[in-house]
Formats: C-alpha cells, sequence, structure tokens
C-alpha cells in the first residue's frame, strides 16, 4: 500500500507569497498521476513537497498511510527524475545509480544485481562505466531514470523529465515511461506543462492553476467535461474556440451572431462559448459561417485558422476560429465555409468566475 | 621563387610591447642576473668578483641554516595551505547554507582579502605585543608559556596564524564560487539519495569542488612560498635564531642584509627550480585525479 494523500496542503513563502492554496488530493497505489499547468502555476512545488525538497507551510502529506511532513527526504521512500536529469558528474553511470543503495547499507552483491536488472531493462548496460558527459542527452536520461528504479521506491517523482530532449525522443521516452510504470505498477506524479505528455501519461490528469488543483479526472473526462473555463482552454490542442457571448432571453448572442438551441441561461450576463475544434462539422446549413485565413495540413486532418463572420469583438477586432477537419476539405484563402455544433456538447462559461454553466 | 607575403602591420607589436618589455626588465633580467651571480664569488664591497662554478651551490645548500630555512618553509608551507584551505572550506560551506543576511556574511568574510601582507604583520604584532597585545596575553593566561621572541615554536605559531588569517578570506570567495557552481538539482538528488549532511559532503560536494580546491593549492603554495615575506619581515624577521626563516626570507637576510650576493642568488635559483618540479608534479600527478 504506497498510496499518497494530500490533505489541506498549503506553501506559503517566508516573504509572504503563497505558491500552494490548500490541496486535497488521493492518489492510489500504483496509480500514475500527472500534473499540468502553465508555468508559475505551483505544480512544481507541489512535487517538491512530496518530495521533500520543500517545506509544508500547512497540512499534511502521507506516503503509504504514514505522515511524512517530518521526515527526511531519504527516508520518504522516493525516488526524483529532475529536469536536467541531475546526474552526479564525477561519478560513472554505475557509481549514479549505485550511489543511493550504497548510502541505505546494502551490500555490494545486491546493488551488483539491482543495477544489472535496471540497466539491462532501461538498455544502458553497454555503458555503466562511462562518465555522464559521455553521454548523450537521451541515455543521460535513461540513467537518471535508472537511478530512480534500482532504489525500489514507493513512489516516483519526476519533474518535467522530457522537456531537455528534442521532439521525436521526446515522444518515444514518453513511451516508454508509459511502459515503464505499468509494467513496475509503482505510485508516480509526473508534472509538466505539455497538455500531450499529460493527457497520454495519466491515468489521472490535475489541472493547477495559480497554486489550486482546478479539476482532476481521468484525461478524456477533462476533456470532454471541463469544470472550468481554465481546464478548458488548458486541456486540448488545438486549443478550445471561446467565443464571448450573452443570452437574449431565447439564444446565444455573439456580435450579430445569433445561436439557438441553448437552454435558458442568465439573461445579459458574459459569457463564454467554448467550440473545440473538432466539434465543428462542415454543413451548408450550420450556424457559423467562416472566413478562412489558412490552413495548416498536418497529413492525416487539416487545421483551419480563420474568422467568425458576424462575431465582432468589443474592440472591433474579428473573432478568430479554428476548425480540425479532415485531409480532404482545403479551402482557399478568403472563402467562407458554413459549419455547424451541437449546442448540447458545447461548453458555456461564466466569464468572470470562469465556471461551468452548460 | 614564390614567398608568401603577409602585409604586416607594427601596429600589434606595439600593443604587446609593454607586457614584453616588463616581463624582460622585471623577470628574464633579474633571473639571468641571478643565476649569473650564483657563479661570482664577490667581496662584501662588490669592488671584485672571482667565477667560482657551483662553489656557491654547494656552500649554501650544504650549511645548516639554509637546511633550517628549508625544513621550515616545508612545514610552514604545508601548515598554512592546508589551514588556510580547510577554514576557508569550513567557512564556505557554512556561509553558503545562510539564508538571512547572507550578503552581509559574506562581505564580512571577504574583509580580510583587501589587507596587504605587511599590514597584517603589523597587526599581528600589535597583538603579539608582549606590553599591549592581547593575544599574548590571552595565550599566557591560558595557560601557555608563551614568547614568540625566545621560542621557535611561539615563533612559528605567529607566523602560521597570521598567514593562514591573511588568506583564508582570499580561498573563501574561491570556495564559495565554487559551491554555487554546483547544480541545485544535483545536491537535491544527492539530499535524496543520501541521509547524512557529512557523508554528502564527501562523496559528492567535496568531489565536485576539486578542480577549485587544486587551483587553490596552487595559489596557497605560492603564497606561502613567497608572498609571506611581509607578514615575516614585518614579524619575527627569521626569530628567533634563523627558526621562522622562510627559504625566500633567507635570500633577502644573506644577500641585503649580509651581502652575500652569490651565495643568495644560488639560493634563489635554487628555489627556483623547487618551485619549477613542484607545479611539474602538481599537474601531472594531482591534476589527473581531479573531474572538472
Amino acid at each position: 500500500m504506497s498510496g499518497v494523500e494530500l490533505k489541506g496542503v498549503q506553501k506559503v513563502y517566508p516573504n509572504g507569497a503563497k505558491a500552494i492554496h490548500g490541496v486535497d488530493m488521493k492518489i492510489s497505489d500504483g496509480e500514475m498521476i500527472v500534473f499540468v499547468g502553465p508555468s508559475g502555476c505551483g505544480k512544481s512545488t507541489l512535487l517538491r513537497m512530496i518530495a521533500g525538497l520543500e517545506t509544508i507551510t500547512e497540512g499534511e502529506i502521507s506516503i503509504g498511510g504514514k505522515s511524512v511532513n517530518n521526515v527526511s527526504p531519504s527516508e520518504r521512500d522516493v525516488a526524483m527524475v529532475f529536469q536536467n536529469y541531475a546526474l552526479y558528474p564525477h561519478m560513472t553511470v554505475r557509481g549514479n545509480m549505485s550511489y543511493g543503495l550504497k548510502n541505505r547499507g546494502i551490500d555490494k552483491a545486491t546493488i551488483e544485481k539491482k543495477v544489472g536488472e535496471a540497466a539491462k531493462m532501461l538498455k544502458i548496460d553497454s555503458f555503466l562505466d562511462r562518465q555522464p558527459n559521455q553521454l548523450s542527452g537521451g541515455q543521460r536520461q535513461r540513467v537518471a531514470m535508472g537511478r530512480a528504479i534500482v532504489r525500489d521506491p514507493k513512489v516516483f517523482l519526476f519533474d518535467e523529465p522530457l522537456s531537455n530532449l528534442d521532439a521525436k525522443l521526446r515522444v518515444q521516452m514518453r513511451i516508454e515511461i508509459k511502459r515503464l510504470q505499468r509494467r513496475m505498477k509503482v505510485t508516480s506524479v509526473y508534472v509538466t506543462h505539455d497538455q500531450t505528455e499529460a493527457m497520454t501519461l495519466a491515468d489521472r490528469l490535475a489541472v493547477i492553476n495559480e497554486g489550486r488543483v482546478e479539476q482532476m479526472g481521468a484525461p478524456m473526462e477533462l476533456y470532454s467535461n471541463p469544470r472550468t473555463l481554465f481546464v478548458a482552454s488548458f486541456i486540448g490542442a488545438p486549443q478550445i474556440n471561446l467565443v464571448p457571448v450573452r443570452h437574449d432571453g431565447s439564444s446565444l448572442i455573439a456580435g450579430a451572431l445569433t445561436l439557438s438551441g441553448f437552454p435558458d441561461l442568465p439573461r445579459d450576463a458574459d459569457m463564454m462559448l467554448g467550440i473545440r475544434p473538432d466539434m465543428l462539422k462542415r454543413d451548408d446549413a450550420g450556424q457559423c459561417e467562416v472566413r478562412v485565413d489558412l490552413v495548416e495540413q498536418h497529413g492525416g486532418e487539416n487545421l483551419i485558422y480563420g474568422a467568425l463572420t458576424g462575431a465582432t469583438l468589443a474592440d472591433g477586432e474579428e473573432q478568430e476560429i479554428c476548425v480540425k477537419a479532415g485531409q480532404d476539405l482545403l479551402p482557399a484563402h478568403g472563402e467562407n465555409l458554413r459549419f455547424s455544433f451541437d449546442p448540447a456538447s458545447a461548453f458555456v462559461f461564466d466569464r468572470a468566475t470562469g465556471e461551468r454553466l452548460l | 621563387m614564390k614567398r608568401v607575403q603577409f602585409e604586416h602591420s607594427p601596429i600589434p607589436y606595439l600593443f604587446v610591447a609593454p607586457q614584453i618589455i616588463i616581463i624582460l626588465v622585471f623577470f628574464i633580467w633579474p633571473a639571468a642576473q641571478a643565476v649569473y651571480q650564483s657563479f661570482l664569488l664577490e667581496d662584501a664591497w662588490g669592488l671584485s668578483s672571482q667565477f667560482v662554478w657551483f662553489k656557491n651551490y654547494v656552500d649554501t645548500i650544504g650549511s645548516s641554516s639554509w637546511l633550517q630555512a628549508a625544513g621550515f618553509t616545508i612545514i610552514f608551507s604545508t601548515l598554512v595551505t592546508f589551514l588556510s584551505l580547510s577554514i576557508a572550506l569550513l567557512l564556505a560551506v557554512k556561509a553558503n547554507e545562510v539564508i538571512h543576511g547572507a550578503s552581509t556574511y559574506k562581505t564580512l568574510l571577504m574583509w580580510a582579502y583587501a589587507i596587504a601582507p605587511p599590514v597584517a604583520g603589523l597587526m599581528g604584532n600589535l597583538m603579539f605585543s608582549p606590553l599591549i597585545g592581547d593575544l599574548y596575553k590571552f595565550m599566557n593566561f591560558i595557560g601557555f608559556d608563551f614568547d614568540h621572541k625566545l621560542d621557535p615554536f611561539d615563533a612559528g605559531f605567529v607566523v602560521v596564524l597570521i598567514s593562514v588569517w591573511k588568506q583564508v578570506s582570499v580561498n573563501f570567495i574561491f570556495f564559495l564560487s565554487g559551491l554555487q557552481g554546483i547544480p541545485k538539482s544535483v545536491n537535491e538528488a544527492a539530499v535524496m539519495d543520501c541521509r547524512s549532511p557529512t557523508r554528502r559532503f564527501w562523496t559528492i560536494t567535496f568531489p565536485l569542488l576539486a578542480p577549485t580546491t587544486f587551483f587553490l593549492m596552487v595559489i596557497n603554495i605560492t603564497y606561502a612560498f613567497f608572498e609571506t615575506f611581509g607578514i615575516i619581515d614585518t614579524t619575527t624577521r627569521g626569530a628567533p635564531g634563523g627558526a621562522t626563516n622562510t627559504l625566500v626570507f633567507k635570500v633577502f637576510q644573506d644577500g641585503f642584509r649580509g651581502a652575500d650576493i652569490g651565495g643568495s642568488s644560488a639560493q634563489s635559483v635554487v628555489l627556483m627550480l623547487m618551485v619549477l618540479a613542484l607545479t611539474v608534479i602538481q599537474f601531472r600527478f594531482i591534476e589527473r585525479k581531479i573531474h572538472y
């Protein structure tokens, strides 16, 4: 049993800055949780608090049912993979991997065996006697993972481990991390600002914004049922289309555009209509007309960017909109196309509070 | 007859000239003079001289006073280097952990850096003065029969203390910047891997500081050999009975006070060779074991 529980966890820095505003969370045994959010939202701070590298101002963190508030990082039985790998530059790969075990007084034969197994699993067994500066970025990343794996920790902590790798390697390692985690069934907390990484890795996702957990749940749940404007706009690529609207009693009004089919909503309140790019379907009788600006061809799909006709913003700017369409829909610049969407699948948010209304 | 000719402007030579002149006048020429003089025997008034081959070398290096000075220099340099490095390292590690008022701490610890060795010596003189010296009184108060004017050990203690004190701040600055050069995440990884801070220091921090330590060791040995001249000259002047003569101070004593130009030149040539050998050893053998 090695779940992690956070109860009313807060972090206030000595200068009074509040980084974490009371987080409650239950991570069950063997689960992979991803903290995702923009930079400076407190996701790394939260992870470092679980690791013991930051003190806990208020609240309690427990690992495996035991409070670890006053337990030193090395005795929390957690292992961390750092963004810049944080390998010990003066030690060989073998030295790096066995350092933590040696300090725990584990006998040489066991260390040798564990290092060997982990190295094999990560395919780094051929350069165990090299120094970190003789390795490539991807290899260093593996060594950092190996150093965490040999410890047999209760919890793995990942602090943006892939952000120093190139795009191709990042995708590869992402899949490998997922496989490893499945195989080892170790509770893991993974921090990233990359929403694709978050969606693909997580069993459950915690979207963090300004020191608060905005929403927590399975990736698809957050995608199709976001609770706040922030979650809706953070999850999903390309980003959700947001159109400022009002409700006149019967339909939604966006500039000169009238969108019907919505149930009763507070009258004349400032609201935000959220439509995911893939919800818009080509339809000559559709509610929205889009003047095409440019088309991005991604191979299997085309992303059509343009202006939503009629929906002019308060400052006179045109409302931008993005549509995800099949590869065969390739309109020219300036062409007008009509799209429709199902009002039941769209989201409506209160603009001021960010709360979901519909 | 083909010859590649590049257009040369004389201006670059002009720029290097001051440096070249300084090296020639203040280094090459005196060094050549010293080598030349070391083969001459000169009368005390400098009126006549005689070429004597290696007699000066045999005479001075074989003498008990030179051996005494050599012995003292080795002990003195070892002590000064070791103590000033270890004290500075301790202070740097502790100051690096300070969070509140960190810059005040650091500034105070660096302060002594600006003091010239003779001034440090004069301050030491005051503190160890038998009449008004607080340290002199303190040493006697706690039960030492302390008198650096008479006791070789006490005299050695005084020069070592002042030399170390003067050098700690220099080492402190370098160690502190070395410590700050260790990535934060490496320290954090170590915190998660190793519980004992002492063990962490010796297995992670100290090896990562090795390049700094090596550099400082070279600097400190040079300091103990040469720059401490000012401290010795203002405090003990080699007394009592030559017990605190370093090799450099003896060169000065014999040459300028004893008017034995040939002998002191021979000593300085030997000294030059010793330092050369030391440098070669340092770079050849110690540097190999250091991870940069």
